[in-house]
């Protein structure tokens, strides 16, 4: 009988899973796939490490600061700054036809930036910061309020919303066209106040501190584990079946794989599910060149583009893709400490918003012709805003929803989850509790974070 | 433990939930908040760690008494005073 038995070995599992472990409870973290990291996992291909998701580790501060989300990550988690090891990023771009915004890690900069591009609008964007709500004051229904309309009533040059808005959804709506303004000021302080990092040696240094320090506290593991059933008698869970059909009991349960995904699991779910499962996926093509990005001119971080005034954030209703709007990483583009020296290559990556279903109905054959093709298309449109680096690429790879979908086992390949957030983490049973991206707090850190406060809310309080 | 003991087992709580703080001169009978960046949070891992090492239960309406180290080393010398130091 374990204390607890937590579905998923992504961020969130794992970081819940620490703090019950670290209090001694009997903790179970059980992963269909047959590696950790979920979402935000790493793999090796042709001789060459690849991160699946990491882009960028939000929410860095210097060093020494005691404040935010990372650090009371770290702090919750028994972990120091160092075992993390964060490089800052040297500098990131909102893009838009003729006109763009550098931003840094915090606000100076962009708050330049908007002085000088749109000085009309710097004291309404000041005010704006005025009124973002702090992580511990997010309550479900100041939750959700249109950040469109917060914005409208705030701003008042339309194109300076566009742009403020595009990164923060690229990293972190789940709702199509608007925004929760809670999100928003979630993902506002995560990347404006607050900034972009990365590790060195990439997410699977954030991974192997995380199950290590799991395993150490005595917490057990089990890949290739996927729950197929939840017990429930009454109104509680008593335990779960797993696809080779072997029987685990547990006191609660805690669910990363998704709201809708979780409800289905439970044996006393028999009518569909009428909530929502998230839309949202996306493509990702990467590109390994002959050089570092900088030797042909390009330092930014993290770009985001988008190619007409307006910004789209929906599912793409006609293609597979939608590449009007994407993000460009550049992962040597960081302050890596000179010890480290650089990254074995050159890399650019691309994120497009695709379809799921159109991408999942394709014959075998017609998936592998469609993937190169939008790989050339993402690129094509990237290209509009970085140095034509098609000339450098030695390698290529390239992901799309259905490849979500089949190692995260999340509904649509949904990335950020369903558009309604369950921020209290409690379901229909009293001792089932959600955890990461259905919880509401998406991304590298917002996972973390969001697993250990459902772990303390409901897990170690008795 | 003696108070003097419990107070020494608190500093090393505080040190390993809050490493980045210094703790050389924090001041007793100042409320913790005022001196050091903890949040609410932290204060469940005061309680916590208290449980992990020593067992002792401190029910949720009783969290206030910890709210500076002279408070809580009032409220926990009763309940600790049979007990070894480690
Ligand atoms: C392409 C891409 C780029 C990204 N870039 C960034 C970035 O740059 N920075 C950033 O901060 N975030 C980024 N993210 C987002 C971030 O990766 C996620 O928000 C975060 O990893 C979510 O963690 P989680 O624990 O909530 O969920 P998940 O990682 O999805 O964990 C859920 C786990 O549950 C397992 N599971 C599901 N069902 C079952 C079952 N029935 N039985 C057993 N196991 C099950 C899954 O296999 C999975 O491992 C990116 C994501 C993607 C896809």
């Amino acid at each position: 009988m374990y204390d607890t038995i937590i579905i998923g070995a992504g961020m969130s599992g794992l970081a819940a899973g620490i703090r019950l472990a670290y209090f001694d409870q009997r903790v179970c973290i059980l992963e269909r796939h047959t590696t950790i990291g979920g979402l935000n996992s790493f793999y090796r291909l042709g001789g060459r490490d690849y991160d699946v998701g990491l882009h960028a580790v939000t929410n860095y501060v210097p060093q020494g600061t005691k404040r935010g989300p990372l650090a009371r990550a770290l702090k919750q988690l028994r972990f120091t700054r160092d075992d993390f090891a964060l490089a800052p990023q040297i500098g990131s771009r909102i893009a838009f036809p003729g006109v763009h915004l550098d931003f840094g890690n915090g606000i100076d900069l962009l708050e330049s930036e908007v002085a000088s591009k749109f000085p009309a609008q710097v004291d309404n964007f000041r005010r704006l910061l005025a009124r973002l709500i702090e992580y511990d004051d997010l309550d479900q229904e100041s939750f959700e309020i249109s950040a469109r309309d917060v914005l409208n009533d705030t701003l008042s040059d339309p194109l300076l919303i566009e742009m403020l808005l595009c990164p923060l959804m690229w990293y972190g709506n789940a709702r199509e066209h608007d925004m929760d303004f809670g999100q928003f000021c979630i993902m506002f302080r995560s990347i404006f106040l607050e900034g972009f990092s990365r590790p060195f040696a990439g997410v699977r240094l954030i991974l192997k501190n995380l199950v290590r320090k799991f395993r150490a506290l005595g917490g057990e593991l089990k890949l290739r584990s996927g729950v197929e059933r939840i017990h429930v008698e009454g109104d509680q869970a008593v335990g779960v079946v797993l696809d080779n059909g072997e029987e685990l009991e547990g006191r609660r349960i805690l669910s990363s794989a998704g709201l809708v995904e979780t409800l289905r699991l439970c044996d006393d779910v028999t009518e569909p599910i009428d909530q929502q499962a998230g839309r949202l996926s996306f493509c990702e093509a990467i590109s390994v060149l002959d050089r570092e990005p900088q030797k042909l001119g390009y330092d930014r971080t993290i770009l985001f583009f988008n190619d007409s005034e307006t910004f789209h954030w929906k599912k793409p209703d006609e293609l597979l893709c939608d590449v009007r709007t994407g993000v460009i990483c550049s992962p040597n583009n960081y302050a890596y400490d000179p010890a480290d020296g650089q990254l074995p290559d050159g890399v650019m990556r691309m994120t497009a918003l695709a379809d799921f279903d159109r991408w999942s109905h394709l014959s075998e054959e017609a998936y592998r012709l469609e993937k190169l093709r939008w790989y050339d298309r993402i690129v094509a449109s990237a290209v509009q805003f970085v140095p034509d680096f098609r000339g450098h690429v030695v390698e290529t790879d390239m992901f799309t929803p259905r490849t979500i979908r089949r190692f995260t086992w999340h509904d649509n390949g949904a990335v950020y989850g369903a558009p309604e957030k369950r921020l209290n983490g409690t379901t229909h049973l009293r001792n089932l509790f959600l955890c990461g991206t259905d919880q509401g707090f998406v991304g590298i850190i917002g996972s973390i974070v969001s697993g250990i406060s459902i772990a303390n809310q409901h897990c170690l309080r008795e | 433990m003696t108070s003097s003991e419990i107070r020494e087992e608190i500093l090393d709580i505080l040190e390993n939930i809050a490493p980045d703080e210094d703790l050389s001169d924090l001041t007793d009978d100042v409320a913790f908040v005022d001196q050091l960046e903890l949040d609410s949070m932290d204060f469940l891992d005061i309680v916590m760690e208290l449980r992990k090492r020593h067992r002792v239960q401190i029910p949720e309406e009783d969290y206030t008494e910890l709210a500076s180290m002279a408070s809580t080393v009032a409220y926990l010398t009763p309940l600790m005073k049979d007990m070894q130091k480690a």
